[in-house]
């Protein structure tokens, strides 16, 4: 008697969970261009913040509605996987970092690198400027502050490459997503983006002073220039979708609408700012212009058209995710990707769709401003 | 007026161990063998009260709300989303109760898995649900869910021990009144059960505020306590008062839920004393 109630509490149970998973349908009109929009879901990695700011102009100024499309986007969460939302049909596109992507793709998810928005890594390793550290190699000894959960695998290649074991020549610390512990001294250096933690250092007060901090105070370790940088934000598409031509000819036109947004906030910093603020984020004016400033800075200028996947800084993430060990001994990947983990096919599609239209696709002019951030980022 | 006097007592307790922690304790804390046993007392650790107070007056950002319009708001919005949450739990937790009660069969099959749905971690859950939103689908609707599934679980636990309760005299007597199953559940167990459903009650309570809160952060749900506490605590580093001042909001909702279960007493409290009787 028992059996026949169990069986069919799983039956049940797994009615449940497939109700879960595939009530998102994707509708998807073919070349719906001039009649009804085509529905889009862009899964974020995190809530509104002037980091998805093309995105979110290209959907406020018109830019994909002007493609056919209908974007929403979806805020992420502490627990919300874009490259697994995207896999499990839940968004049509998704943007993560290539590193954590290329990861679950090795665990089975179908996904694909359209476009690389940004070209350049924003992640820093920041340490107090009277504490000598200026580059990898002088972290020996020190207490070394690390985010885990994949996103240490920048400063675990800095170290190595320097000629340090970070399992033995450093104190690794697991560090929290604020910078109380590089300011209260219980490590010595921090891992920060440049587009967040560092601006929240500098938005702090200095006990001793009572004015903020400024750059003096700090010595940044930049993985850019220690050559151990990783790709980062990248829009990614569903590989067995890219097959039909339908999605083909809509991921073209998304990566269009999304040119012309980061081209707008390129241009228009502070209009992206209010932008982003407008979309109810709770960090301040002044830290969502920094943002969006450093944002800038790892996406232009873009020598070969913005979102263009540069092979040699593909190959370097590849190798470095199959090489560089983190304090687990583990590393990003066990072996190079199979199938199709990037195409600049769509990109370039859309680039010369967008260079039709008259967007500056290279930005090479770009200058970055000078952002003065204020108490708190208010 | 003497539980007021006993509530505000309490808070003064609580305010005056803060305070004087941070005036006695050592700002970098305690460290005994290289193991931290005490808290940094600094005020980046531990804002004053009054820091936490002032910072609830002063505008979220320039020219916004006040900081406690915010926390308040946040805290109404989650407490709908607690409420629903519960509500629903407590249907399921007793229904279930009712049904496990009623077929030894299903208790044999289906407590194992009540107790076994409390081990999955809400971090495998939430993302599953998650998925689940859409246009009939309210967001908020995924974090209910969450707390609703913490709720249900301590309603069927106590509700099914309850309706357990009446000792086999009781039961028989109803019987030797050819009273049938409905009749002896509406008679004689509900009323029996009521001791063990309030304090299963609270405890649903507190596991829908826990669902709630826990459910927003894990899934950005915005608009509410759990999203704030998350999106304050990324300020942590320049303004530490304000993370504290989510806290407060979230501290709040618990209490108020608390007494609004408590309020759900009062009548069926006075019910039960009628009935008891027939219980003996």
């Amino acid at each position: 008697m028992r059996r026949p109630l169990l069986a069919s509490l799983v039956a049940a149970a797994l009615t449940l969970s497939a109700c879960g998973t595939a009530d998102t349908p994707t509708t998807t009109t073919p070349g719906a261009s001039g009649g009804a929009l085509t529905p889009i879901k862009l899964q974020l990695q995190w809530f509104y913040q002037a980091q998805f700011a093309g995105y979110i102009a290209a959907v406020d100024q018109g830019y994909y509605q002007e493609q056919g499309l209908d974007v929403q986007l979806l805020e992420g969460g502490v627990d919300i996987v874009p490259q697994t939302a995207l896999a499990q049909g839940k968004a049509d596109y998704a943007v993560a970092w290539v590193p954590k992507a290329l990861a679950s793709r090795e665990q089975g998810a179908g996904i694909t690198d359209v476009g690389q928005i940004f070209a350049r890594s924003g992640t820093y390793q920041v340490a107090w400027k009277d504490s000598g550290i200026t580059k990898a190699a002088d972290l020996k000894g020190k207490k070394v502050g690390n985010w885990g959960f994949g996103n240490e695998f920048e400063l675990f290649a800095g170290m190595t490459k320097a000629g340090l074991d970070p399992g033995k020549d450093v104190t690794l610390v697991q560090q929290q997503f604020d910078m109380q512990a590089l300011l209260k001294k219980e490590i010595d250096a921090a891992q920060a983006m440049s587009y967040n933690e560092y601006a929240q250092l500098l938005e702090a007060t200095n006990p001793a002073t009572g004015k903020l901090y400024t750059p003096e105070d700090f010595a940044v370790i930049d993985w850019k220039t220690e050559g151990s940088s990783m790709l980062q934000d990248a829009v990614w598409a569903n590989t067995e979708k890219l097959s039909d031509p339908a999605y083909q000819q809509q991921t073209v036109k998304f990566l269009a609408g999304t040119i012309k947004g980061w081209a707008y906030c390129r241009d228009n910093a502070e209009a992206c700012r209010d932008l982003v603020v407008a979309k109810g984020s709770k960090l301040g004016k002044s830290h969502q212009l920094w943002q969006m400033n450093e944002v800038n800075k790892l996406v232009w200028p873009a020598t070969g058209g913005i979102g263009t996947i540069n092979e040699a800084d593909w190959k370097q993430t590849v190798d470095l995710s199959l090489t560089t060990k983190n304090q687990t001994g583990d590393t990003v990947l066990t072996k190079q990707p199979e199938g199709l983990a990037f195409t600049n096919d769509y990109i370039k599609q859309a680039l010369d769709l967008a260079k039709t239209a008259g967007v500056d696709i290279n930005g090479a002019g770009f200058k970055p401003q000078t952002v003065t951030l204020t108490a708190g980022g208010a | 007026m003497r539980r007021v006097l006993s509530a505000v007592a309490g808070l003064v307790v609580l305010i005056a161990l803060w305070e004087g922690y941070k005036a006695v304790g050592n700002p970098e804390g305690t460290v005994l063998f290289g193991v931290r046993i005490l808290p940094r007392a600094d005020d980046l650790s531990m804002p004053h009260v009054w820091d936490m107070l002032s910072r609830l007056a002063r505008p979220e950002l320039t020219g916004g709300r006040p900081v406690w319009q915010v926390v308040l708001g946040a805290s109404l919005f989650t407490l709908g989303i607690t409420t629903v949450g519960f509500a629903a739990g407590a249907v399921i937790g007793l229904l279930l109760a009712v049904a496990m009660q009623r077929f030894r069969i299903v208790e044999r099959g289906l407590l194992p898995y009540v107790i076994l749905s409390q081990t999955v971690p809400l971090v495998a859950l939430a993302p599953l649900i998650a998925g689940w939103g859409g246009t009939v689908w309210p967001e908020w609707m995924t974090v209910a869910v969450i707390a609703a599934y913490l709720a249900f679980f301590p309603v069927a636990v106590g509700m099914l021990r309850g309706l357990q309760s009446p000792q086999t005299a009781g039961v028989e007597l109803m019987r030797s009144y050819a009273a049938g199953w409905w009749r002896t559940l509406v008679k004689l167990r509900l009323p029996a059960s009521l001791p063990y459903l309030f304090p299963a009650l609270r405890l649903a309570g507190a596991a829908a505020v826990v669902g709630a809160v826990v459910g927003e952060i894990s899934t950005g749900t915005r608009g509410g306590i759990g999203r704030l506490i998350i999106e304050y605590s990324r300020e942590a580093t320049s303004d530490p008062a304000k993370v504290y001042t989510a806290m407060l909001g979230a501290a709040l909702l618990g209490l108020v839920v608390a007494a609004l279960v408590s309020l759900l007493e009062l009548p069926l409290m006075r019910h039960r004393r009628r009935v008891s009787v027939v219980t003996m």
